[in-house]
């Protein structure tokens, strides 16, 4: 089942074209990989889904329904991390949750409930009564995860969520993204300038002003873009040569490009005595990433 | 109506808890009495008396009871609205730290969101404005009192209903502004000009014909009048008791504009009332409805 349906989707600002024609799907329950350099359009397509921004053309449908003419109803089954907290730095983290989780009805009791499920799952319980601007960056990024959750969304839009987080909260935010993905069969859209965090995506978009460039799920995307690698130890430079394939010189080893894994096959047939300590491995979603749009992940669009 | 509660509580907490905006807010009216107290006071009351018919006496208790009225009439009808300016900061500063969009992803309504801001800025503008009316009534005891029971009230509420006006104007200006420097510059103006356009910093008697009759298009210029009539009727009322002939009462009034004149015609104190009322009326609706236009504006494709 499709929970996001965009078509033909197009936004401009003055004469700079940020979103032209796109057109994808994100599947209930999937975790959705929405790559782009800076600049790419991918915020402003996440502004446009959840009603910030008005489109130029094309349709966004939400759960079925049309993002503009059911904005209340879609809006209660979206929660967002911004890339940037939004919270009230000066206000308590209980202050800040009561006064976003009365967005959506939740008062009181019911208030008190939510509030120690988040607390649990993301660990804050010790900080409830402290001030935004007293906690650290890992800390309000929980917080942030909190808010976005407080009413139980069935999307949970992530606007590149882990920039500059200690490895600690990262791995936290996504065993509970994870959690909330097995359990409640929540779905999540991501932008994100890790690829490993890409890597574990169900399906990609790699977006590259404001068109879509690649997508497809990870291996797909590596098969297509990224080719493998075979690295070779204890061999010498010269005898690698051989091959007349693209290499890198690596620390005790070299590491030879190849198209795909039945390329390797050859290579072991024709020379079995250089292949005597070796593996082979998938390419990453990084390369693909600089295969696809020519720069590396975080960097601007020209 | 709970979630409403809920914003008004969020907006007030998030205004105390900045202090230094408190505090700024609350010297404000209170650095305004001390420089009239110091600077104007004695001109004033030298000026009234020399304007006095000659061979009459006057009580040293009711000079300065007339001028120091005229003066607290003006201080607050200034602070009623350049306060609201200083304290209806926080759309402002929602806007530039980015919180605003963690309200509009949310279904709240846009009239609601209005309200929030609108209730809670008036809240502590009030906070504020009623302090210093208090300061005020404390020096106008010391210096000559005249005021009845019903002058006291109707100086409450007409501190009140400026109050809404200074909150539903400053609304509507600020929600075109999107950086804490755009609202410091329109603050400035504001405290610079609006003592000036309202008649509370000179009266508008003073002013030429024909700027005279375009400041009586501005409602703030009936606030202030109202302040004035209310806080100088028991003044005027023991001028009449000690015997000033009622000409020389009515050349008082009309030099420090108690009489308001519409292209001539005078202005009862009630019709003040209705513009002033009428004013926060409207600048309020046209507050929310920008909030409403913003969303449906965002939702044409």
């Amino acid at each position: 089942m499709n929970i996001i349906e965009i078509k033909r989707l197009s936004k401009s600002y003055g004469t700079v074209k940020a979103v032209q024609d796109l057109s994808f799907v994100v599947k209930k329950g999937e975790l959705f990989a929405f790559l782009g350099v800076n600049g790419a359009g991918k915020s402003t397509t996440i502004s446009m889904i959840c009603g910030q921004l008005k489109k130029d053309s094309g349709t966004i449908t939400v759960c079925g329904k049309d993002v503009e003419k059911n904005f209340d109803e879609i809006s209660r089954k979206i929660g967002v991390v911004f890339q940037n907290s939004v919270l009230d730095a000066k206000l308590s983290v209980k202050d800040n949750l009561r006064s976003r989780a009365a967005l959506y009805g939740i008062y009181g009791k019911d208030f008190d409930v939510r509030l120690k499920e988040l607390a649990q799952l993301l660990d804050f319980s010790d900080i409830l009564n402290r001030p935004l601007n007293k906690l650290s960056g890992g800390q309000k990024r929980r917080i942030d995860i909190a808010r976005a959750l407080v009413h139980n969304p069935e999307i949970l839009i992530l606007d590149e969520p882990t920039t500059g987080l200690d490895p600690q909260t990262r791995r936290l935010l996504w065993s509970v993204v994870d959690g909330l993905r097995k359990e409640k069969g929540l779905t999540v859209f991501l932008t994100t300038h890790y690829m490993e965090e890409a890597a574990d995506s169900d399906y990609i978009i790699i977006l590259d002003k404001g068109k879509i460039v690649a997508e497809g799920t990870p291996l797909e995307l590596k098969n297509q873009y990224a080719g493998d690698y075979v690295t070779i130890y204890g061999r010498t430079e010269e005898e690698i040569k051989a091959f007349e394939l693209p290499y890198q010189t690596i620390r005790d080893a070299i590491r030879v490009k190849v198209d795909n894994t039945s390329q390797v096959t050859g290579l072991i047939t024709a020379h079995p005595e250089l292949f005597t300590d070796y593996e082979v491995t998938k390419g990453k979603i990084d390369d693909v990433f600089l295969e696809v749009t020519g720069k590396k992940p975080g960097e601007g669009a020209e | 109506m709970r979630l409403l509660f809920n914003l008004v509580r969020r907006n007030l907490k998030m205004y105390f808890k900045d202090k230094g905006l408190f505090f700024s807010s609350l010297l404000t009216p209170m650095l305004l009495l001390v420089l009239y107290a110091t600077f104007l006071a004695k001109i004033y009351r030298d000026s009234f008396s020399s304007a006095m018919p000659e061979g009459m006496t006057i009580p040293e208790a009711l000079i300065s009871g007339t001028v120091v009225s005229q003066l607290v009439a003006s201080l607050l009808a200034v602070s009623c609205v350049t306060v609201s300016f200083c304290a209806n900061l926080l759309m402002i500063q929602d806007k530039a730290l980015g919180s605003i969009r963690d309200f509009t992803v949310s279904p709240v309504r846009r009239s609601t969101l209005a309200a929030g801001y609108y209730i809670a800025s008036a809240c502590s503008t009030l906070i504020v404005t009623f302090s210093a009316l208090a300061v005020c009534f404390v020096y106008l005891a010391t210096q000559g009192w005249y005021l009845s029971v019903t002058d006291v009230l109707l100086v409450i509420l007409d501190v009140f209903m400026l109050t809404l006006f200074g909150t539903a104007l400053s609304s509507c200006v600020n929600f075109f502004l999107s950086t804490n420097g755009q609202a410091s510059a329109v603050g400035t103006i504001v405290s610079a000009g609006y003592g000036f356009i309202s008649g509370a910093y000179m009266p508008i008697a003073s002013f030429g014909d024909g700027l005279q009759k375009t400041l009586m298009f501005l409602p703030g210029t009936y606030g202030t009048n109202l302040l004035k009539n209310h806080l100088m009727r028991g003044a005027f009322a023991e001028m009449k008791s000690i015997g000033f002939p009622p000409e020389v009462i009515e050349g008082i009034r009309d030099s420090v504009d108690c009489n308001l004149y519409f292209f001539d015609k005078s202005v009862p104190t009630w019709v003040m009332a209705v513009v002033l009322a009428g004013s926060v009326l409207f600048f309020t609706g046209l507050f929310i409805l920008f909030h409403v236009l913003t969303r449906k504006k965002q939702a044409r494709g």
